[in-house]
């Protein structure tokens, strides 16, 4: 009855990442909230707790009460499921993100062997979420928010694979824990200079793309299209697509942590775990910082940008850390 | 490394049914009034005009295919990146053509403007 | 045993949907369906150790061919919505054909001798199917670029002349 007792503990695991994405959810959104009136000169959240820290548990216990619409037009079935999915897809991909060192053992779910090819896969799952919620709502605005919203994650999806490709080259291997491990030395970041630095950059526009966030905002750009594939969504439902997308910020954060910046490591006093969620929260306060001071881009600059640059870079930048890796044995 | 997959399948399981259960508190605790102008598909306050469900762009077609072509591409980049620096020089000379031939690709893409939105 | 139990319920969870896929007369509904099935096949994948090959799985046909596949339907003229029809004359003609298929596969495989080679996967997939890319099968590794190429020239002609 062995795996009896390991489903068990996979159940308690799913529950306990399930709550942390929760909870790291409302922490981004309340700092995101904070940060924006801050950089707008207002004040933000602060009635609800003290600095308005309840706020969003205020917010969740509102959409908890609210009425789950579905239009007459819609498929409900599927408009039912697409926010299963964007959230189910969000949660997969914490399988392989380790948190930390305490003593010898890593603080990860299951460190499986193809770690970074796992993580890409999962993530890829949130666009048929989106791309289903979109056409089921039969709203116009909707639909081309789903439409124009997997065409970007699908475009950015190439150069994404194209920086995990670089560190799988300089690690030699898949595994997250192993990616950490190779860089005791020197984050990847640093290494074969400047190729890594590259990317890391495209890594980054690569995955705020993947996560539908201002300059890439499109798919649910509210001066054209209401809110894009969420138009019809209500309550919880609405907030399912919230911690889908949130849940994927942190997530891709948390990954560029892991592959670019060293994961858990740093100088002593400081314990990994901490070191591993500073860094997280600054690459997380990072996009919220670009969210809040860039413009929107056109479809085509958007496009653009993928194909005719992130593409070629992503290309050169590997053979570019081949020949590193050749000259340096 | 099954048991890595089990944690993988009881994760999407579980997750199923952690992502419903606010689905069902909201069915427990929310009203239920329903008139025909809530359930009308939304479109900026008018009377919906005619369906969402219509025939759309080839363009997000094109784009479709060159994307499975380079996503299969970077799959077969990823066994090679994994075993690269134990094999050297003529592993990089084999991805250097293979990389130049899909090179290709892009550029005949870039030229014929599949690439082009407009 | 615990092996015929995961295969079988691995079984269910991928044709269940597929006969979904083929019923349904929603053709969105269908190809969503066509999600799980894909997720079935990658835990069959995995039970028989191939790891890589289950990721590739879920990256290229659960991530990239049904984002394809539900472009294609709703870029085609009355694909969605529209209830199509299921059936058509020759339903029966082509029960029987599948019927006959379906006995001679089974005949066939369960009369072959399937020759069981010694040895175990190796633990790290990845890194094994690139030695093999590298240093056996080099000749093949290029021509999959080209057979790639290919495939992407074709889609653009074929692509543009549908516009």
């Amino acid at each position: 009855m062995n795996w009896l007792i390991e489903i068990g503990k996979a159940a308690a695991l799913c529950v306990v990442v399930f709550t942390f994405i929760a909870i790291s959810v409302m922490v981004m959104v309340y700092a995101e909230r904070k940060l924006s009136a801050w950089m707008q000169a207002r004040i933000g959240p602060r009635h609800v707790g003290p600095q308005g820290l309840l706020q969003l548990i205020a917010d969740t216990v509102k959409l908890l009460q609210k009425e789950n619409i579905v239009p007459r037009q819609a498929d409900y079935l599927v408009f039912s499921t697409a926010p299963l999915i964007v959230a189910v897809a969000a949660l997969l991909d914490y399988v392989v993100i380790p948190l930390g060192k305490v003593g010898d053992t890593v603080l990860i779910v299951r460190d499986i062997n193809i770690g970074v090819l796992y993580f890409a896969a999962m993530a890829s799952l949130t666009v048929i979420g989106i791309l289903t919620g979109g056409w089921a709502s039969n709203n116009k605005y909707s639909l081309l928010g789903g439409l124009r919203s997997a065409a970007q994650m699908v475009s950015y999806e190439i150069p994404l694979g194209l920086s995990i490709i670089c560190v799988a080259m300089l690690a030699s291997t898949l595994s997250t824990v192993g990616i950490v491990e190779a860089q005791r030395g020197r984050w990847f970041i640093f290494q074969a200079f400047p190729f890594g630095f590259f990317a890391f950059v495209v890594f980054i526009i690569a995955s705020t793309a993947e996560t539908n966030r201002v300059p890439f905002d499109l798919p649910e750009a509210e001066s054209e299209l209401i809110a894009g594939y969420q138009s019809e969504y209500t309550g919880m439902r609405f907030s399912l697509f919230q911690l889908g997308e949130y849940g994927e910020l942190f997530g891709m954060s948390a990954m560029a942590v892991v592959m670019f910046l060293g994961g858990w490591s740093g100088p002593r006093p400081v314990p990994p775990l901490l070191w591993f969620f500073i860094k997280t929260y600054a690459l997380v306060f990072v996009m919220i910082w670009v969210r809040w001071t860039y413009p929107r881009f056109r479809i085509d600059q958007l496009l653009n940008l993928s194909w005719k640059f992130l593409l070629p870079v992503g290309l050169v930048n590997i053979l570019g850390i081949g020949a590193w890796l050749i000259l340096l044995r | 490394m099954l048991l890595d997959w089990l944690y993988v399948a009881v994760f999407a399981i579980v997750g199923l049914v952690l992502a419903g259960l606010p689905l069902v508190i909201v069915w427990l605790l929310a009203p239920r009034i329903d008139y025909p102008q809530k359930r009308s598909t939304y479109e900026s306050g008018v009377v919906p005009f005619g369906q969402a469900w219509a025939q759309f762009n080839i363009r997000y077609y094109i784009f479709g295919l060159v994307f499975v072509v380079f996503d299969v591409e970077v799959i077969y980049l990823y066994p090679w990146a994994v075993v690269f620096k134990d094999l050297g020089a003529f592993a990089f000379v084999e991805m250097v053509i293979f990389l130049t031939i899909l090179m290709v690709g892009l550029a005949y893409a870039w030229r014929k403007g599949a690439l082009e939105w407009v | 045993m615990g092996k015929l139990a995961v295969f079988i319920i691995l079984s269910c969870v991928t044709l269940i949907p597929a006969v979904i896929v083929v019923t349904s007369r929603n053709m969105v509904r269908a190809a969503l369906s066509l999600v799980p099935t894909f997720l079935g096949v990658t835990g069959l994948y995995v039970t028989l150790d191939a790891e890589f090959v289950a990721g590739i799985q879920v990256l290229i046909y659960a991530g990239a061919i049904t984002v394809l596949i539900l472009f294609v339907i709703m870029l085609t003229e009355g694909g969605t919505g529209l209830r199509v029809r299921q059936m058509n004359a020759q339903t029966k003609l082509g029960a029987l054909v599948a019927f006959g298929m379906a006995v001679v596969l089974i005949a066939f495989t369960t009369a072959t001798r399937w020759p069981v080679k010694a040895g175990t996967m190796p633990r790290y997939n990845a890194a094994a199917v690139g030695n093999a890319f590298l240093t056996s099968y080099a000749l093949v590794f290029e021509v999959t670029s080209l057979v790639l190429l290919v495939s992407l020239i074709g889609a653009i002609i074929i692509a543009r002349r549908e516009e």
